[in-house]
């Protein structure tokens, strides 16, 4: 596992725009499968719901008593589509990287893409700024500075400090758990190719640690979008 | 034996400002459309649904209530019935009963006039023998009289005359 990442440096003689473009092609195709799915899920859609439009449905409701279980269902319910979204776009790309890793060139190119923490963290930093902004405009933004004293001022500076923490542990749990999943598995294959053996002695545990991997996947999606919706309601609700 | 080079885990970790901007607006992108396409007409067709269903029940709660209440009706408009029934059956007894005590009254009356009548007449036939015996006495003593009278009888006489009458009694006869 001595790869690198695809990366382009440098990009119009700026210092400090860089290209993964591993991350850009997972990102894309992860997007693109989501895409796909709840086109195709939400095609043809009936009173009477049958097949995937039925699958389609229980996401949703999951996703709403998630929202339900951390906010007033009316306050929440402009969240739904972007806790869908998260939801889907993170457990694709979480079990992007259970499948297969494609290493060409001693770059890494298909992997998860949450198993790098430049896309989690971005992810982290797009959903704390949604509360913030949500926070302003749904109390106005005395209401939304007044959080930031109470219940006490001296409160204050720790506010602050749990801003930045929750963006980062939001972010970096993503990333870890993957990126600890993907290490392992990386691991596991590789002892597998060092001999027949080795192989034989490898098929359990690898098969064994990518359903924990896919377990993972999906717990560490609901945990995103859950800490979504509390950090959320956080900023939004009016009593906590 | 492991490869050594399998934990030298991917060092170059670093951050891609330009990657992660991309993803963001990637991101951003795949949530609006997805929204617009997938997630708006899946909400409203569960939306809807939930209006659908919630109506429904309205409507059935509201039949419900009205054929209760139409039963209600029916119920009292039944008791009415049976009431006014019993009420027509009852006037028609009392109807039956005034006329039988009309009737035998009336009945009463009229044979109680007819034995007036009756023994009306029984005394104006009583009277008119009466009269007649009278009369009849009457012409018998002037008869007898007047017999009696026509001759001073003879025990042969007499007994002559008895015989005479007796005959023409028996003759009379």
């Amino acid at each position: 596992m001595d790869h690198s990442s695809p990366t382009i440096e440098n990009v119009f003689g700026i210092g400090w725009l860089d290209f993964n473009l591993s991350n850009i092609i997972m990102t894309f195709v992860a997007s693109l499968i989501v895409f796909i799915i709840a086109v195709i899920g939400s095609r043809n859609l009936q009173r009477k719901p049958t097949g995937f439009q039925n699958f389609m449905e229980w996401i949703v409701d999951f996703v709403k008593g998630m929202i339900s279980s951390t906010m007033d269902w009316k306050t929440g319910r402009r969240f739904l589509p972007l806790g869908l979204t998260l939801l889907m776009y993170i457990f694709i790309a979480n079990i992007l990287g259970i499948m297969f890793m494609v290493v060409y060139d001693g770059e890494l190119w298909w992997k998860s893409p949450t198993a790098d923490p430049g896309v989690t963290l971005t992810l982290a930093v797009m959903v704390v700024a949604l509360t913030h902004y949500y926070g302003v405009r749904l109390k106005g933004t005395k209401g939304y500075i007044k959080e930031f004293f109470s219940p006490i001022p001296i409160l204050f500076p720790l506010k602050i400090i749990e801003e930045f923490a929750n963006t980062l542990t939001l972010g970096m749990r993503l990333y870890g758990n993957i990126y600890a999943g993907e290490v392992l598995l990386t691991l596991l294959v590789g002892f597998m190719a060092t001999g027949a053996m080795e192989t034989v002695a490898g098929v359990v545990p690898a098969l064994l640690w990518q359903g924990f991997k896919l377990f993972i996947s999906g717990i560490q999606a609901f945990i995103f979008v859950m800490l979504t919706m509390v950090y959320m309601s956080h900023k939004v609700s009016e009593d906590h | 034996m492991l490869d050594p080079r399998l934990f030298i885990l991917n060092a170059e970790m670093g951050f891609n400002p330009g990657s992660m901007i991309i993803q963001f607006v990637m991101f951003i992108i795949l949530l609006a459309v997805i929204t617009k396409f997938a997630w708006r007409p899946l909400m409203n067709v569960m939306q809807e649904r939930e209006e659908h269903v919630a109506n429904e029940i309205d409507t059935a709660e509201k039949n419900r209530q009205e054929a209760e209440r139409l039963m209600n009706e029916a119920q009292d408009e039944l008791q009415g019935t049976r009431q006014n029934a019993q009420k027509i059956i009852e006037d028609a007894k009392e109807t039956a009963k005034s006329e039988q005590q009309t009737m035998i009254a009336e009945a009463k009356d009229e044979a109680q006039r007819i034995k007036d009548n009756a023994r009306q007449e029984i005394e104006q036939e009583k009277e008119r023998a009466v009269q007649a015996l009278q009369e009849q006495v009457g012409t018998l003593s002037v008869q007898i009289a007047s017999k009696v009278i026509e001759k001073e009888l003879t025990v042969d006489e007499q007994q002559k005359l008895i015989n005479e009458y007796l005959e023409q009694v028996g003759e009379n006869k």
